[in-house]
């Protein structure tokens, strides 16, 4: 054997790696997420087409989708049809619009039962309930999390009024409450002190929709405070005797915000349903505005013959509720690993 | 009377397959348990020795997992029994007995409830019957008024309780092994004299048993052998006198000598081994040891084996030469302290 | 025990108290609206608002309104609808609410078993092709809007393939129980299509409940135990998992109970609760959507307490809390 040294053991410097924070891992697991991914293309894709809906509507189809046009005419395969003829089918009352031409300039999926181009329809109504879906959602999940942590937090007598307030609204059959709310306020619109919401704005759904809402992600979240705030980092922060505002900022909202996080996608998912439905009961968006939900209802009076004009909203609605779903079960795996074990698709 | 072992384990490899590419967490570990014998597993988190016992179980079952190697049992291998035979080794011939006794237990099922399912899982007894040997199995792990606690659930227990329960359900079927991974980590210092008293009790009654944990005390108190692990590997193997008062390794030693001890010599501060565990995918090609190691040298760059020396039951996996161990545990540990032999107080 | 249940009956009323009192503020209270011309209709004539401005008290102060309004409701019990003169609130409900409970609880069975297998399936073949083929019907399930779905459905069974597959599908409505295969008939297609949705939505829950209990402790004890799989992801980890899935349920089940198939009842014309409030809605009735939202808030905390009650029976670590 050779000559053993008793040198000290070079050991290798421990390499300076510091640890991606929690939010580029979960970054990076996001990206890892293929279904993910995909679903997140997805969406892109339907936001960036009904954002192009002003391009589509001038340059393409040439109409205006807000208008009617009765009495129009179109071209199709190089002859001159109207848009709407006389119906022959039932009792011979009413018109049947064109119907699918596959014709990106001469209207694409038809046309529905006031002469308008349903597909230009369809890209500024999905504005319309991506827009009330989103804004609902973010609002919701604001107004929630701040409920949540206040009533986790404070404890007491805030708590208990806080969570009866909650109980009571969730108590009402969400769409019920937001039927009641719409019904009373669509007429003559919101007046509460220096705010006022006119009766058409868009706005007025996007509010129904967040309140009623806001137990669904409140509720979740006192819950975490309540177990956060036992923590010992916690009770250590408390006793050192940093203020309130300080803990609340440093402490607990960096632990549930993440969870605010995830819900946001579900909650658009959510609020795009739920609008669609209201819209679809004429208590949502209101004309001139349109959106999926209305579509749907405009299509009604044509369900058994021009079938397109239902359908096509309902599968773009469940086309990007389902992209939101998959992305938001994806952004749970990513943020919260022992939610990976528990994930969907 | 051939010597066979009760367990014999030889080259387990384990390895996980992860985003970063396939991690070995057990590498070609080659020990044996003889019947009605205690084997200590000790060493530190990340040494592979629960992964260890958890493969020969076959209880590794997500499919990012490859074992390989040789675990006869009695004679057969366990690695490539059919399931239905593998399931009648689990709980019949060998037991196990995890950490962590507050989520061991299912939370929707009395205590009585689920060793009778094990009863019932392995030998053809009516419910009563079952029940009343569950009621039994209670008394004899020193559970006070037996009968009542059979029928309260799980979270009725206290910790020390519910261990004894796991315990007791694990010896439901009378296995010749029961492998107890840390049974009393979770446990406060008063409650694990009573759990080790009770594997003795146990042992005494023709049980061999396989206690992994990485407390040397725990170790010297109730091993008949003991295996140090470190990186997966064997570090070093023998009977408990032997590896306690004449290690081998120089892992060993650091282990033995960061314990404190009454009635030693007054240190200024506590040993430790220098570095850190090395991480299941870090592992070197030669020694796992070598980078933490004040005496390595160019031959440990090759990878050492478990070796025996003049046929003794005790080996280890280390390049030293094999006769001066002791000096040189002494060089090591002058070294490793860095304090003059001058400032220590003499002992008495 | 008794004493839990006591205060939970407690605080269920008091709920019930304050859901009134926000239906009366937002119907009576809404500021720049006419209480009285809501309640009398579109098309009322001077004298019927009169009358109902005197019937309702609304020259009275607003307490004085509301308690007037629950009296009505609750012990005379004779709260008329104004838009249908004559007919009263009550019965219209009583009448209803066997078809709501028919199409509930019809569709409850179907989407517990099959939400409870396909989320089970999906766990136990997690990792496996089939998995996420199972949770996509899962993720359509949650994504199709309910009320769309009912008109796709009708437009197939009634229109497309009414002369070929779907001949025997009878036209929308409801047929009671003492005909029960016409009746069965009838809820068929609303029986699966309310199903679809929840069915996604109780797959996808208890997938990921099963995978989180197949990754517990006490599962890897059961293993060791010897059990075999089968009896682990049934007797232990679905009966574990089962606990928050029931609870959901009952809330679910309350809910729909109380009118919350709306949707689903107006696209297939079925005579239920929904269909009643929405109509009530529509008509600015407002009596009637005093009464039915009255009813469906009473069998969502019904439901909340019952579910509360239960879980402690379901889950052992609740019942010492």
């Amino acid at each position: 054997m050779g000559q053993v040294s008793t040198a000290a053991p070079e050991l290798a410097a421990p390499e300076a790696r510091r640890s991606p924070g929690p939010w580029r891992t979960a970054g990076a697991d996001l990206l890892h997420n293929r279904s993910a991914l995909a679903a997140a293309v997805v969406l892109f894709l339907v936001v960036l087409a009904t954002l192009c809906a002003p391009l589509y509507a001038h340059h393409i189809a040439h109409t205006d989708p807000f208008q009617s046009h009765v009495s129009g005419t179109t071209v199709v395969d190089g002859k001159t049809v109207p848009v709407l003829t006389p119906s022959s089918t039932g009792l011979g009352l009413g018109v049947t619009p064109i119907g699918p031409t596959w014709d990106p300039a001469h209207y694409f999926l038809g046309a529905d039962n006031q002469g308008r181009d349903v597909m230009a329809r369809l890209l500024y109504g999905g504005r319309t309930s991506l827009f009330i879906g989103f804004t609902a959602a973010l609002l919701t999940c604001a107004l929630g999390t701040v409920v949540g942590v206040v009533a986790g937090y404070a404890g007491g007598v805030v708590d208990a009024v806080i969570s009866r307030v909650l109980d009571v609204i969730w108590a009402f059959p969400v769409y019920l409450l937001a039927i009641c709310l719409s019904v009373v306020l669509l007429t003559d619109g919101l007046h509460l002190g220096p705010l006022t919401v006119e009766a058409g704005s868009l706005w007025l759904p996007v509010a129904i929709i967040a309140a009623i809402y806001v137990p669904y992600i409140a509720r979740p979240l006192r819950g975490q405070v309540l177990v956060l705030r036992n923590k010992e980092y916690i009770q250590a922060a408390v006793g050192s005797g940093a203020p309130t505002v300080r803990i609340l900022r440093r402490e607990v909202l960096p632990n549930v915000l993440p969870t605010a996080i995830v819900f946001v996608p579900l909650m658009t998912a959510l609020a795009m349903l739920t609008e669609s439905a209201l819209s679809f009961l004429s208590v949502g968006v209101q004309p001139p505005d349109a959106s999926w939900g209305t579509i749907i209802e405009d299509g009604l009076g044509l369900l058994y013959t021009r079938p397109a004009v239902t359908i096509a909203p309902g599968l773009l609605i469940a086309l990007t509720t389902a992209a939101l779903n998959v992305l938001g079960d994806g952004v749970r795996d990513a943020l919260d690993p022992g939610a990976r074990l528990r994930g969907g698709v | 009377m051939p010597d066979q072992p009760l367990l014999d384990v030889r080259d387990l490899r384990v390895s996980f397959r992860t985003r970063r590419g396939s991690v070995t967490v057990v590498d070609g570990l080659s020990f044996s348990v003889a019947p009605g014998e205690i084997l200590g597993v000790v060493g530190e988190s990340g040494s592979g020795k629960s992964v260890s016992m958890l493969a020969v179980l076959r209880l590794l079952t997500s499919p990012n997992v490859t074992v390989e190697g040789e675990v006869l049992f009695r004679g057969r291998d366990l690695l490539t029994l059919p399931d239905r035979e593998m399931r009648a080794v689990r709980g019949r011939e060998i037991a196990m007995v995890f950490q962590d006794p507050m989520t061991a237990l299912t939370p929707v099922y009395t205590v009585g409830w689920q060793i009778a399912e094990q009863i019932r899982a392995h030998e053809k007894v009516s419910r009563k019957e079952a029940h009343a040997r569950a009621v039994g199995l209670l008394s004899d792990v020193g559970i006070p008024d037996a009968a009542s606690r059979a029928n309260a659930y799980p979270h009725e227990f206290s910790g020390g309780m519910r261990q004894r329960a796991v315990i007791a359900m694990a010896l439901s079927c009378g296995p010749a092994l029961l492998i107890a991974d840390e049974p009393t980590t979770a446990l406060d210092v008063t409650v694990q004299a009573q759990i080790l008293d009770l594997m003795r009790e146990l042992n005494a009654e023709g049980s061999a048993v396989v206690l992994i944990t990485h407390d040397m005390g725990v170790i010297s108190q109730i091993a008949d052998r003991v295996l140090v692990m470190y990186g997966g590997r064997a570090a070093e193997e023998g009977p408990r006198r032997a590896v306690f008062h004449g290690p081998r390794h120089p892992y060993t030693w650091g282990l033995l000598d960061s314990v404190p001890r009454v009635g030693g010599a007054r240190l200024r501060r506590l040993p430790t081994i220098a570095g850190m565990p090395v991480a299941p995918g870090d592992l070197p090609e030669g020694c796992a040891f070598a980078p933490r190691c004040r005496l390595r040298h160019e031959q440990c760059a090759e990878r050492p084996e478990l070796r025996d020396f003049g046929g003794s039951a005790h080996r280890d996996a280390c390049w030293l030469p094999d006769d001066d161990r002791a000096a040189l545990r002494l060089t090591a540990r002058a070294a490793a302290t860095d304090v003059p032999d001058l400032e220590r107080e003499a002992t008495p | 025990m008794l004493q839990f249940i006591v205060k939970r009956f407690a605080s269920a009323l008091l709920v019930m108290f304050a859901i009134s009192v926000l239906v009366f503020l937002i119907f009576f209270a809404t500021p720049g609206v006419d209480p009285a011309a809501r309640i009398a209709g579109r098309n009322a004539d001077p004298a019927t608002l009169a009358q109902v401005r005197h019937s309702f008290g609304l020259d009275r102060p607003m307490p004085v309104r509301y308690l007037l309004m629950m009296r009505h409701l609750l012990i005379d019990r004779d709260l008329e609808s104004f838009v249908n003169r004559g007919s009263r609130v009550i019965p219209q409900i009583v009448q209803a609410t066997p078809v709501t409970l028919s199409l509930v609880v019809g569709a409850a069975l179907i989407w517990m078993t099959a939400g409870i297998i396909m989320g089970t399936a999906a766990a136990a073949l997690r990792g496996r092709a089939a998995d996420p083929l199972i949770m996509l019907v899962g993720v359509v399930g949650v994504s199709l809007p309910a009320y769309w779905l009912g008109e796709v459905v009708n437009l197939i069974t009634q229109k497309q393939l009414h002369g070929s597959v779907f001949s025997w599908v009878p036209p929308p409505g409801y047929v009671g129980l003492d005909h029960p295969g016409q009746w069965a008939l009838h809820l068929l297609f609303p029986w699966l299509t309310l199903a679809l949705l929840y069915a996604g939505i109780y797959a996808r829950l208890l997938r990921g409940e099963v995978v989180g209990a197949l990754n517990e402790d006490y599962v890897r004890t059961a293993r060791a135990k010897g059990l075999s799989e089968r009896r682990i992801l049934i007797r232990h980890a679905l009966r574990c998992s089962l606990i928050p899935i029931v609870s959901l349920f009952g809330l679910d089940f309350g809910a729909l109970v109380g009118g919350a198939a709306l949707l689903t009842e107006v696209v297939f014309g079925l005579p239920g609760i929904g269909k009643l409030t929405f109509d009530a809605l529509q008509n600015l009735d407002l009596p009637v959507i005093m009464g039915t939202v009255l009813y469906a808030a009473f069998f969502v905390v019904l439901a909340n307490a019952l579910v509360d009650i239960l879980y402690a029976r379901l889950d052992p670590r609740a019942r010492h809390a």
